[in-house]
């Protein structure tokens, strides 16, 4: 489905330090019965952030009223695990439209190209800097340009570019995805699936 | 002439176009789906007012959330019920092949396609769910795909994927008793971590691999993406040939020698380039457990639990939340710990020789009274097969519990979950926080050594049963 286009964010994190985060933690297999999108956010990180009666665990990040906004820092290897797109929709559908870390699963960050989430790599060097930052000042803000492909940490003005391919750039910018251009070339697709 | 990799071979013979300074256009020969991560994608296909180009290149199949006692009822769980449903409608609505509960090749999607002969070398095979990778075994390019792009190949059987890097694991010499192919698999990921492959794909190589059977090679490439790579494949040879011949989809008579000799073209070409090599020697490599909350933390069964020295900032955090969340110590002896539950199972060693050497094993004997011990075949193929050579006899005889096909226990998305707090050693592929239940505690390791502790009801090595 097209989505929201990504233009230019600016807002506040929330860090979640945490190494080697799975999609198992992102949304638990147990909440993935429903057959449509929407939803999901209720759910997000639901065994780190509530017990087993249903109430939130204090200590943890969002449960934490000090931090909010739309970019999620998160720590290195993160989304690792199943193909779960579900676990991005739960990320978009809580209301984060970035998602900041040194180091992405591979299957995590196509999931989140599709569906119109960003996300950014950073410098390992960075990415703890943006934390222990976003730790210290809660209300510091980053801005993630995607035209000029840079991250700034607006406090201090700290920033890096990172790398994104034009075409998925372009996507989105434009709130278009991959099936809108695959429709416009299936007489070119039908030839080749002859050819097999 | 161009050197290529068995990956190149495959893969450029997929691209439909390349989108210059963007992905490919990337064919796909093959796609399976299940319940989980279809229903979406059909709603919105219905959504654009559009429908699915190829339906005979998706085979379907209800796996992941489906109960595991009394297939043949109604589903008693709603919104297990609902999904299933919506597989049934969404198959018979377009004229997608289904092997539903109960019929004769119903099972986890990546046993049956191989059972069933759909995955074959050269091709390309996608599907919603991350140990896709299974069928590289074969020599086909497979992996896994998320919802968004489950939706591509049913509107039109391509997806935008960008060549990944090229990566060669090459594991030379003999295995020594009582070590199987999961362990090669826990081994190298121990030694690469969780995420040591990632951007790239596998091709697994070197004497060790090429002696092991069809369902060994499956295991190795199921737990591909434990290490981040998108999939790993092996060359196919005559005990690939061997494995497909006669199974229900595999080309047959003329088209079968055809299809043979383009087969043996599928293998690397001598000099090619990948971009990582590693070597590994067979005679490293012991029976493997895992002790953590990710596939890479794995030691030898007869290892300690690994200290945080050395490690600092996010990276001991994280280690040592991981431990305490196993209920474990840093440089602890894991060997003699008591367990709770064994499980038996899954893509990763839900196979009819994965059943055999644990009812070899267990012939005879007892489990342990601490024990709660599951098999839940891979598919109703195994099952039947399992009844034919009196696994099953010796199984029950041993106290095991013999449930229906499925991803059961695996990912705990049915009634099979392992209580919060309790050990699981398992077969399957993750140790996942909560992946067999909310506050489970799993421990991977092969069937042999499962069936060492359903046997001793602590953490066993293996070899310690053998000829007793
Ligand atoms: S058995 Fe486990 S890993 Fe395999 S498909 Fe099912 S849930 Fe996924």
């Amino acid at each position: 489905m097209a989505y929201d286009k990504f233009t230019l964010l600016r807002s506040t994190a929330v860090p979640l330090p945490t190494e080697n985060v799975d999609t198992d933690q992102i949304i638990p297999a147990r909440f993935l019965k429903a057959t449509e999108r929407e939803g999901f956010g209720d759910n997000l990180f639901r065994d780190w952030r509530y017990d087993v009666e249903g109430k939130p665990k204090k200590d943890f990040v969002l449960n934490d009223s000090t931090y909010s906004g739309k970019i999620l820092v998160a720590g290195k290897n993160f989304g690792c695990g199943s193909s779960r797109e579900h676990a991005v929709w739960a990320i978009y559908d809580y209301g984060f439209r970035c998602v900041v870390s040194s180091f992405f699963a591979d299957i995590f960050k196509n999931n989140c190209l599709n569906i119109g989430v960003l996300p950014v790599t950073v410098s390992a060097s960075f990415a703890d800097r943006i934390l222990s930052e976003v730790a210290k000042h809660p209300d510091t803000e980053l801005e993630i340009d995607l035209a000029q492909q840079r991250i700034t940490l607006l406090s201090t003005g700290e920033g890096e570019t990172f790398d994104i391919n034009a075409y998925k750039k372009g996507n989105m910018q434009h709130g278009f995805d991959d099936i809108d251009y695959l429709l416009n070339m299936a007489s070119a697709i039908d030839t080749f699936a002859a050819s097999r | 002439m161009e050197k290529k990799t068995l990956f190149d071979k495959i893969w450029d013979a997929h691209v439909v176009k390349s989108v210059p300074e963007g992905p490919d256009v990337f064919f796909i020969d093959k796609h399976f789906i299940h319940e989980v991560t279809s229903p979406v994608a059909f709603l919105n296909l219905e959504k654009r007012g559009i429908g699915v180009r190829y339906p005979h290149r998706t085979v379907a199949t209800p796996d992941h959330n489906v109960p595991t006692v009394d297939q043949d009822q109604t589903i008693k769980d709603k919104l297990s019920r609902m999904q299933v449903e919506k597989l049934r409608e969404n198959c018979a609505k377009y004229g997608i092949e289904l092997h539903d509960l109960g019929s004769a090749h119903h099972g986890i999607v990546h046993v049956i396609g191989p059972e069933l002969g759909v995955t074959q070398p050269g091709m390309t095979i996608v599907c919603g769910d991350s140990h896709t990778s299974t069928h590289g075994a074969f020599g086909a390019i497979a992996f896994g795909i998320g919802t968004s792009e489950v939706e591509m190949v049913l509107a039109t059987q391509c997806i935008m994927q960008s060549k990944p890097k090229k990566m060669r694991i090459s594991v030379e010499g003999k295995l020594g008793e009582g070590v199987t192919s999961k362990d090669i698999i826990l081994y190298i990921i121990s030694k690469i971590s969780a995420a040591g492959a990632t951007g790239y794909f596998v091709e697994y190589a070197g004497s060790a691999i090429q002696s092991l059977s069809m369902e060994a090679r499956m295991t190795i490439c199921n737990m591909s993406i434990e290490m981040g790579a998108r999939g790993g494949l092996i060359a196919p040879d005559e005990t690939t040939f061997a494995y497909l011949k006669g199974k229900t989809y595999a080309p047959s008579g003329e088209q079968w020698t055809t299809a043979v000799a383009h087969w043996r073209t599928l293998k690397t070409d001598e000099g090619a380039t990948f971009d990582e090599e590693l070597q590994f020697d067979a005679r490293d490599i012991e029976p493997m457990i895992t002790y953590g909350t990710n596939p890479g933390m794995g030691i030898k069964v007869n290892a300690s639990i690994p200290t945080a020295e050395g490690m600092e900032g996010s990276n001991k955090s994280s280690y040592l939340k991981s431990l305490e969340y196993m209920g474990f110590s840093p440089g602890e002896a894991i060997l003699g710990k008591a367990v709770d539950y064994v499980f038996v199972g899954s893509c990763t060693n839900g196979r009819i020789e994965d059943i055999r050497s644990v009812a070899q094993m267990v012939k005879g004997k007892k489990k342990a009274s601490n024990i709660t011990a599951w098999i839940v075949p891979g598919s109703r193929e195994v099952e039947k097969q399992a009844h034919e050579e009196g696994l099953v006899a010796i199984l029950e005889e041993a106290g095991f519990e013999l449930r229906q096909p499925g991803c059961s226990a695996c990912l705990a998305m049915n009634d099979d979950k392992i209580p919060a707090g309790k050990y699981a050693v398992s077969t399957s592929n993750r140790n996942f926080e909560g992946r067999q239940g909310p506050g489970a505690r799993t421990m991977l390791a092969s069937p042999l050594t499962v069936a060492a502790v359903a046997i001793t009801g602590r953490i066993t090595d293996p070899r310690e049963i053998f000829g007793n």
